[in-house]
């Protein structure tokens, strides 16, 4: 029977508009069904979007793109109650073009993308909620959307970090709180001139600052801040198992308190906040993705899983992005061999890993294992804070030895608990 | 200000668009199930809270659709789908 597209992708985000841009490219019929009013609506991102690994896969996408800034300051700063210590990296480096990263706002960026995919030829329908899978004798042959039965040869769920449609293809079970965190944040508005100055930043320069320890109150994640045009995206990133667990605190309660904190209220002191948005992130890596495909089905983006935590660089979009545009390859050659069965599109998951995305989750697929350690969110906030102290401090009477003072921190048989947790950091 | 303001003042900042009915439900009988007290701290927007009874209670209005409940509550407590085609938060930023 006929189908009504040769690729139907569901969810108009980031790996759903490269998808169809790439098959646009391509001459392929595509639709994209997107349930928000336009594409971003639904769509949150902490701030910052890597681009080399991407740049050259969309090259009509660049050149309008609203990007926000680029990033030419980073820092990253151990918070423990009462005093902070902060490591900051910029200079000439940083500031060079072709420039590394950007923050973004996907309100705006997802919205842009669209228009240029859909100027490409691509059907896009905002305003639809898929609600099912068509599926006979076992193969995906389209979606109902409501009370219309769409079909296509493929089938791509970009449906997001939930992926109904990928569990209703039997493809992965319901995500697990271990292998997810929570995000949410607030934009706040601040003149442009106010937040250049406040920031140092020159021209369209951009800083990005990470925040661990106390203001997750020890819990696996970390509190973000990155400079828009005319705003700043500042907020927390969770696991939610950890958030479920002693001390047991709201999660809104933990952003107030970032805000509250002496080193971020005076960064945002005087901004009107606009709008507060969440988000769930999938952070288990290769361990705990499932599968990639099945028949006439392909998943990308974070339905898929694809987004990674090691640390400093927290990485989803340009994931998505790429597994997109693979998935669109798998699909274009997938129409040139007129099969559209699993074993077809098999070759998705080799062309993702010969790519830069699973050579990338493979090499840190033990991350989340390794990072997962109250000790690195607790412990060590703490002592390096004592450790800071003590060099710093000058007593009223004589100032001990310094390298003594370090060590009375540091108990016999806690020695072994560092030497394991650095040893298994060795894997990231 | 973005001083400390309520939540509820926060959420009156998002574009939300009425659904005819609400797309999170509490299964019936699962009231009082330890797992859907999870919600109670991990749901961003505090959607969630407890009654004298120990009953967990869901408002729907200001939900952000992240998501965060259906992993840490799970399915078998509660029935989970987005809004209606159209409806919901609609993030102008994000």
């Amino acid at each position: 029977m006929e189908k009504d597209f040769d690729v139907i992708v569901v969810g108009g985000g980031l790996s759903g508009l490269a998808a169809a841009y790439t098959m646009a490219d391509a001459g392929m019929e595509v639709l994209v069904l997107e349930r928000g009013d336009y594409s971003g609506a639904k769509n949150v991102t902490g701030g910052r979007l890597y681009v080399n690994p991407v740049r050259e896969m969309f090259p009509d996408l660049w050149k309008k793109a609203p990007l926000e800034r680029f990033i030419a300051h980073e820092e990253v700063s151990i918070m423990d109650q009462d005093r902070s210590i902060t490591m900051r990296y910029d200079g000439n480096e940083l500031a060079q073009e072709p420039y590394q990263s950007y923050s973004v706002l996907r309100g705006k960026f997802d919205k842009n993308f669209a228009k240029v995919t859909e100027r490409k030829g691509v059907s896009m329908v905002t305003k639809s909620r898929v609600d099912d899978l068509i599926i006979e004798n076992g193969k995906v042959e389209g979606v109902m959307a409501g009370e219309d039965a769409l079909t296509a040869n493929i089938v791509i769920a970009c449906d997001g970090v939930l992926s109904l449609l990928a569990e209703k293809a039997g493809l992965r079970k319901p995500g697990l709180d271990k292998d997810h965190a929570v995000g949410f944040k607030e934009i706040i508005e601040l003149d442009r001139t106010v937040l250049e100055d406040r920031f140092n930043l020159e021209g369209d320069e951009g800083a990005a600052r990470l925040y661990m320890g106390e203001v997750t109150r020890g819990k696996f994640g970390g509190g973000f801040l990155y400079t828009n045009k005319e705003s700043i995206s500042l907020g927390i990133v969770v696991g939610i198992k950890d958030l479920m667990e002693e001390p047991l605190v709201q999660a809104p309660d933990l952003l107030d308190a970032f805000k509250q904190r002496p080193e971020v209220a005076r960064l945002i002191k005087g901004g009107q906040t606009s709008e507060y948005s969440a988000h769930v992130i999938p952070e288990g890596g290769l361990h705990s993705m499932g599968k990639l495909y099945g028949e006439g089905i392909l998943i990308a983006g974070d339905a898929a899983g694809f987004s990674m935590n090691i640390g400093v660089t927290v990485r989803g979009m340009e994931y998505a992005m790429a597994t997109g545009y693979y998935a669109a390859q798998a699909a274009i050659k997938a129409k040139e061999a007129g099969s559209y069965n699993a074993a077809t599109l098999a070759v998705y998951e080799k062309l993702l890993s010969e790519s830069f995305v699973m050579k990338d989750f493979q090499s840190f697929k033990e991350a989340p294992h390794a990072l997962d350690n109250p000790r690195f969110f607790n412990r060590y906030p703490q002592l390096a804070g004592d450790i800071m102290r003590d060099l710093y401090a000058v007593p009223n009477g004589p100032k001990e030895r310094i390298y003594p003072t370090m060590m009375k921190y540091i108990k016999f048989n806690e020695m072994f608990a560092f030497l394991k947790d650095f040893w298994g950091v060795r894997k990231i | 200000m973005s001083e400390l303001m309520g939540l509820k003042a926060k959420l009156g900042l998002d574009v939300f668009k009425h659904d005819k009915e609400p797309h999170i439900k509490i299964k019936p009988g699962m009231e009082k199930d330890a797992r859907l007290k999870k919600a109670v701290l991990v749901c961003p927007a505090g959607l969630y809270s407890e009654n004298a009874a120990g009953e967990v209670e869901l408002t729907i209005d200001g939900c952000l659709e992240c998501g965060t409940c259906r992993i840490a509550c799970g399915t078998e407590v509660l029935e989970w789908n987005y809004p209606n085609s159209g409806c919901g938060v609609q993030f102008r930023f994000g």
